[in-house]
């Protein structure tokens, strides 16, 4: 029987008190042209939102974006969150204004990548199709 | 959660498996009331669903939402942004929001929302709220799963004439003008109840409310109107006629389905079916041969 291709499911939210959505949405519609399903969650999500909306949405990709210098507090929560709820197989990557001394940091609390400015959409999109070979965009 | 979360993902998939798991769950499978809410992108759906969440859990009844958006026909991505508004839900464990790209999936979003309110039911959620996008088929889809169908209006959508066009009429158990604060909302009502009367319904009249869901106005009034209709589909055996013909619809789209299947595995299988195939230029003759064969088996 052949099965329906899955597609993936990608959660993009904004974190904290932060109100600079521009860049999320502008990330939110390349992955969309890329032929993701992207749920987007809008502002001022806490830790704890992100998660719930990514379990209920069956996501297997976080994308949290940042402008507000609160990324080294928020984004390791949201990966705790994720433990905590028995989730660690949703992988989580993030995006905004971010030190590189801070990516290290990030990246070994369990952030798989960050984007920073300037950073060609296209990036991002190869970057998840390398992180998830087997999975096929939606077919039409 | 999670196990719910990934059954629905299953369903989209239409993953063979979900026929061992849905007769698992049987035995518990409970049918929570279904209604569906249609429109206009921008008529403020997604907060009026929002508001109904809010008053349904002010009466302790668990909500699941399935929110339907378009995919992209051309890349099959899609922004899936309902949520939104329904933000101030979140952590509530008796709400559960799922949004689903529309063409995501094989088999057509019918079968997948069925399949999916069944394993919302047997998860113990009381009310299923549909939403989609009117600008379609999706909602005559959702119009036939749902047992109550609401379509959103709001004023300054373009005269009457619109509403004769978008074929609204029909499929309407109730209707809301929301945004009911703006100027023109009493000509959107009375302009409505001039083209219901002139095609006057047999037994349910469609009531007409108006609703402003960001302050949460009118929405008692269309809850009532919802439960109203509910009641006539019990009282007048309507909705056991109903449960009767969805159950046959989407035992046709299920047996469509497997003979599709079998059809693209006889073609590739079989090059002598497929060549038979090209020599005839129409699919009639090789069609029926598969259908055959199949029967066969």
């Amino acid at each position: 029987m052949p099965t329906a291709v899955r597609p993936v499911r990608i959660i993009v939210a904004k974190v904290g008190l932060d109100g600079h959505d521009r860049g999320v949405k502008v990330v939110a519609r390349a992955l969309r042209d890329a032929g993701y399903e992207v749920i987007y969650t809008g502002l001022r999500q806490t830790p704890e939102m992100v998660v719930d909306a990514a379990l209920q949405e069956d996501a297997q990709v976080v994308g949290l974006s940042i402008h507000s210098g609160a990324h080294m507090t928020l984004f390791p929560a949201v990966v705790d969150e994720l433990k905590r709820r028995k989730a660690t197989d949703i992988v989580v990557f993030g995006g905004g204004i971010i030190p590189d001394d801070d990516i290290a940091a990030l990246k070994k609390r369990g952030v798989a990548e960050i984007f920073t400015p300037g950073t060609p959409l296209q990036e991002i999109v190869d970057w998840l199709r390398k992180r998830f070979p087997d999975e096929k965009t939606p077919k039409r | 959660m999670r196990a719910l979360a990934r059954a629905i993902t299953l369903v989209e998939r239409r993953d063979p498996s979900v026929r061992d798991l849905e007769a698992a769950l049987r035995t518990q499978a409970r049918a929570p009331g279904v209604a569906g809410f249609t429109g206009a992108p921008g008529t403020g759906k997604s907060t009026l669903v929002d508001a109904v969440v809010a008053l349904l859990r002010q009466k302790q009844r668990s909500v699941a939402v399935l929110a339907t958006d378009p995919n992209s026909p051309f890349t099959g991505g899609a922004i899936l942004g309902d949520r939104i508004r329904m933000q101030r839900h979140a952590l509530d464990t008796k709400v559960f929001i799922r949004s689903m790209g529309a063409r995501g999936h094989l088999g057509g979003l019918s079968l997948a929302t069925r399949e999916a309110i069944r394993l919302l039911g047997a998860f113990g959620f009381d009310e299923v709220i549909l939403e989609t996008v009117g600008v379609g088929q999706s909602e005559l889809e959702v119009a036939a799963v749902a047992d109550t169908t609401v379509v959103v209006l709001t004023p300054n959508l373009g005269d009457s004439v619109q509403m004769i066009k978008a074929g609204i009429l029909e499929i309407a158990d109730v209707f809301v003008v929301n945004k009911a604060d703006i100027d023109g909302h009493l000509r959107v009502i009375a302009e409505l109840r001039a083209m219901l009367n002139l095609a006057p319904r047999q037994g349910w009249k469609a009531p007409i409310i108006a609703t402003v869901a960001t302050r949460q106005d009118g929405v008692e009034q269309l809850w009532e109107a919802v439960l109203a209709h509910r009641r006539h589909l019990e009282t007048t055996g309507r909705a056991k006629e109903l449960a009767e013909k969805r159950l046959r619809d989407e035992t046709a789209e299920v047996a469509a389905e497997l003979a599709r299947q079998r059809a693209r595995q006889a073609l590739e299988e079989d090059p002598r079916l497929a060549e038979r195939l090209l020599e005839d230029g129409t699919p009639y003759r090789t069609a029926e041969e598969i259908l055959k064969r199949s029967a066969n088996r």
